[in-house]
């Protein structure tokens, strides 16, 4: 277990050194909820009803375009293999990468959608259903995106390539995030899609340690 | 007395084949050279040491019993150099070092195997300093502290004196002697005349 905290506190060191690497992706996410308003024209009802929408598919292109770094670095330096040879279970090591990638950007996602949400003229009720959804899924974004972080390793132009195997994935997370909040504006219970995200979440939790692990054993050799 | 062994091996990369029904047994205390020219499968016979893969015929064994890869137990009693130097650049020399140390010897034994270790190749001066102002040399030897520090009881190393001047590969010999004087056993791989004495070689491609 504390080797889980000694490589969590080695990826938010790194992060915080390179700064722009994680912070690019709460850029990009700003940039591209501002552009809705500026093509589709100020008109507040139609932005109100496009808000959740638009928050929810940027956060997944953020959560995605930050994701080819996360094991690329440590892929291409060596510290992979010394990673997958140490005595602690890799499955581990993964869980510990996507909680610093989560912490690092999920996170970020999170503080700022209530600033965008402002913008898009999302209603309070809304709001606070946004925040909610976003807490569940980004971490299901962070978990299935590191499976396909880690099927790239190797690849040539390994970014197009993550695009089209996460995307879809992450498709199941977009329809109730934005369920959630349609249920919360229209003033029904969103209890269902909360749960399903949980249960989206927890399924991945249990899933991808090893699907990723087994993925970069196979780049490793 | 400790006893690492391979009987039969035989690896095959991609359709070519590497190598086939090499066998090797080292002792503790023991050294092993691996020789034999380029692409003869010295760096893969040391992948397969440390459990990168697993050999497509034959069989590794600690003490007579079977090493897999992915063994964990394995894992926490070798210490392996490959041809990356695994130095972010982003930190300094220390952290680097810490954090390697850290997650396999536990906080509080790492600081101490981390000091000794930068003593060992007197390379104090250069704890500070970011990674990514080092020369190759100094990323080398900062590599070869991360194994010193680790303290194994296999070393496995390959090509370990590239690009590192003359002092340096001599103060690498006597950690060497010292780790092998407390029963560690070591297998290398090198082109440069490293002193490894009483060694055994392996002659690959032969």
């Amino acid at each position: 277990m504390s080797a889980l905290g000694i490589l969590i506190a080695r990826e938010l060191r790194l992060a915080f050194r390179q700064g722009m690497d994680s912070m690019m992706a709460v850029v990009f996410f700003v940039i591209a909820v501002v552009l809705f308003p500026l093509g589709v024209g100020p008109e507040a009802n139609l932005l109100a009803r496009m808000a959740s929408g638009v928050i929810w598919v940027a956060a997944l292109l953020a959560a995605m375009l930050s994701m080819e770094r996360l094991f690329q670095a440590d892929h291409e330096d060596g510290s992979l293999e010394l990673l997958i040879l140490e005595p602690v279970a890799l499955e581990l090591v993964v869980v510990a990468k996507v909680v610093a990638h989560w912490l690092t950007t999920g996170l970020p996602l999170l503080v700022v959608s209530p600033l965008l949400a402002v913008f898009m003229n999302l209603e309070a009720a809304g709001l606070a259903a946004l925040l909610l959804a976003l807490a569940l899924g980004t971490p299901t974004l962070s978990l299935i995106g590191a499976i396909g972080a880690s099927l790239i390793l190797g690849a040539r132009r390994g970014g197009v390539l993550l695009a089209l195997l996460v995307l879809p994935l992450f498709i199941p997370v977009l329809i109730f995030g934005v369920g959630a909040v349609d249920a919360a504006l229209q003033g029904i219970s969103a209890r269902g899609p909360y749960l399903i995200m949980g249960g989206l979440l927890l399924g991945a939790l249990a899933l991808t340690p090893w699907a990723a692990a087994a993925a970069l054993r196979q780049a490793a050799e | 007395m400790a006893a690492f062994t391979g009987e039969n091996l035989t690896c095959i990369r991609g359709d070519r084949l590497v190598f086939e029904g090499v066998d090797f047994a080292v002792e503790s205390g023991g050294a092993l050279v691996l020789t034999g020219p380029n692409g003869s499968g010295k760096s893969s016979l040391l992948r397969l040491m440390a459990g990168l893969g697993r050999p497509a015929v034959g069989r590794l064994a600690w003490d007579s019993v079977d090493v897999d890869d992915g063994d964990e137990e394995h894992g926490a009693r070798h210490a392996y150099l490959g041809h990356a130097d695994a130095v972010k650049p982003q930190l300094t020399v220390a952290e680097n070092l810490d954090f390697w140390a850290a997650f396999r010897l536990g906080p509080v034994a790492a600081a101490d195997a981390v000091r000794a270790a930068l003593a060992a190749l007197a390379i104090e001066h250069l704890a500070e300093v970011p990674g990514r102002y080092l020369s190759a040399g100094q990323r080398r030897r900062v590599n070869l502290a991360r194994v010193i520090a680790l303290r194994p009881r296999l070393w496995l190393l390959d090509e370990p004196t590239t690009a590192l001047d003359r002092e340096t590969v001599g103060r690498f010999e006597g950690v060497l002697d010292g780790a092998r004087a407390d029963g560690a056993m070591v297998v290398l791989s090198t082109h440069t005349d490293l002193a490894v004495a009483g060694a055994e070689v392996l002659e690959l491609g032969a």
